[in-house]
């Protein structure tokens, strides 16, 4: 099982690293991260393995929201996404 | 493989289009609850909705959580009151309280289904428990009631019909210290659904399942704002495409979250109802998609036809997108609920008359029209009748909730405050239909219901 956990928000240093932390202390794999920058606006979308996750959703999502707090952050299951623009 | 492009759509929807999951509803038979006693029934009812509904509010939490999407409303939809009232007589408001007080047990919104089905005539049970509707929605905060006046089948009782205004203007009056707020949840159909999870109409049909969970999507502000992004010169049929499109997202999404709820309560999946149904927030409203489309204000000339389109390219959409869509399915016009609505009322472009044309091509009918205190039952019997016409003639459903603003007058303005929203109160022709209305007896079935 896989989720998507988007990050936007105004650019700063050490984003990437603080989300990807906090996905590893709760034993999250990122399998794949598209971001991109425009006009100091950041947005990463991470796509992660949840197979061996620690915790739920909603607590890897507070973790997240805790160690970048200046940023909005989604931690969604990927079956939204495919259900919404797949056929 | 997901792209960026897609992701990013879906929380835009989500986050700045007010995309939500109304309501996921679960409908409950209380058929083998009934009991010759009145007590011993509403026991076997409570036991009943209390076993069934213990984890629809947390699996629904739960679901919100693990799509990031929000599901506003948990309900629950019963098998209509009267139909246990007429083996177990007594007062009929013992059964609205029992469902009030599981209702706030298991901590859901609203609870449907203090109603009666009459379009035929009336049973045992009935018409007490019609007249019983203005106390127990006055003494109860959560219950719902509806009633079933017409069919195309069947034709219109207008004996109901008459009834059900004089019940409209009590129920206003019982509840005329909190905005009138108990006629707000009361609906009067012809051709109810039953399976249809949205308030205050919601009931679950003799002809369901012991137990079934329906969802209602809703997304006003989605196809709105897909709409914005389209040249002001496409085509209509360019227009209707793309709310297809959208129309079709969103119902999956809301396909999803009805499996997954049905599977994790262990219930069978029902119907997807995709609603427009608008709320107060600035942008969520069936007005602007309208205005959108082309018009300077929701109300002139163009709307009918316009709205027309948007409630069929919707369900062309959902139909495609879910195993099962059923309900009301199409675009739903509260007036009180929808800012570019209560915008047009007090502009005075939106009339009773135009919303009355409106309600022939939209999913339901009269909803939400908040009128002057002073209408008499009759006048409002007659707006109930005039709107069951329309419903049994285009062998569609149709509903009038509309809420005498008791102490108000035309112009001045009834805030219900939450999704109920505010409402400018309308004007109403004051010229009277008592006369037609006392006759009473039925209109007949019209020809379409001879299909056989």
């Amino acid at each position: 099982m896989r989720a998507v956990i988007t990050v936007i928000g105004k650019d700063m240093v050490g984003i990437l690293a603080k989300v990807s932390t906090a996905c590893a202390q709760a034993n999250v794999n990122v399998a794949e991260v598209t971001q991109s920058i425009l006009d100091q606006y950041f947005a990463m979308i991470m796509l992660v393995d949840i197979d061996g996750m620690t915790c739920s959703l909603e607590e890897l999502k507070n973790s997240i929201d805790a160690s970048v707090p200046t940023m909005t952050v989604h931690v969604m299951h990927e079956d939204i996404f495919n259900s919404m623009h797949r056929i | 493989m997901l792209n960026m492009k897609d992701i990013m759509e879906t929380i835009t929807m989500i986050q700045e289009e007010h995309l939500d999951i109304r309501t996921i509803t679960m409908g409950i038979s209380l058929l083998d609850c009934c009991d010759s006693d009145i007590d011993r029934s509403c026991e076997k009812i409570y036991q009943k909705i209390y076993h069934h509904t213990k984890d629809l509010v947390k699996t629904g939490e739960d679901i919100e959580k693990k799509y990031g999407i929000p599901i506003v409303n948990k309900r629950i939809a019963v098998t209509p009151i009267a139909i246990l009232l007429a083996a177990s007589g007594g007062d009929p408001v013992k059964y609205a309280k029992t469902l009030d007080k599981v209702a706030k047990e298991v901590g859901v919104n609203f609870i449907g289904g203090y109603s009666a089905l009459v379009h035929k005539g009336f049973a045992a049970g009935d018409k007490e428990l019609i007249r019983s509707i203005p106390q127990a929605l006055a003494e109860t905060d959560f219950v719902c009631s509806s009633v079933n006046v017409g069919s195309t089948k069947a034709g219109i009782n207008m004996d109901a019909v008459k009834l059900m205004g004089e019940v409209v203007k009590e129920t206003a009056q019982l509840t005329s210290e909190r905005q009138c707020i108990g006629a707000a949840k009361l609906v009067v159909f012809c051709n109810a659904p039953e399976d249809n999870p949205f308030m205050a109409g919601a009931f679950h049909g003799v002809g369901e399942p012991d137990c079934v969970i329906n969802v209602g999507v809703s997304g006003p502000g989605v196809v709105r704002s897909a709409l914005a992004k389209m040249p002001k010169d496409a085509p209509l049929s360019e227009v209707a495409d793309l709310i297809k499109k959208t129309a079709f997202k969103i119902t999956r999404m809301g396909q999803l979250v009805g499996s997954e709820a049905s599977e994790k309560l262990g219930v069978p999946f029902g119907i997807i109802d995709l609603s427009l149904a608008p709320t107060p927030a600035i942008g969520d409203s069936v007005a602007y998609i309208l205005e959108e489309i082309g018009l300077e204000q929701c109300g002139t000339h163009g709307t009918t036809a316009a709205l027309a389109m948007l409630n069929d390219a919707v369900k062309k959409g959902g139909v495609m997108a879910s195993s099962s869509v059923g309900g009301l399915s199409g675009a739903f016009i509260p007036v009180s609920e929808d800012a570019g609505m209560i915008e047009a009322a007090k502009a005075g472009t939106l009339s009773i008359e135009k919303l009355e044309a409106m309600t022939a091509v939209c999913s339901v009918g009269l909803d939400m029209i908040v009128l002057p205190g002073d209408t008499p039952a009759e006048t409002i019997a007659a707006i109930i009748a005039d709107e069951a016409a329309i419903g049994m003639v285009n062998s569609k459903t149709t509903a009038v909730r509309v809420i005498p603003a008791i102490g108000y007058e035309e112009g001045q303005i009834l805030d219900f405050g939450g999704l109920l929203g505010s409402g400018p109160i309308m004007k109403v022709n004051k010229k009277s239909s008592a006369v037609m209305i006392n006759r009473g007896g039925k209109i007949p079935a019209p020809m379409q219901s001879l299909k056989n």
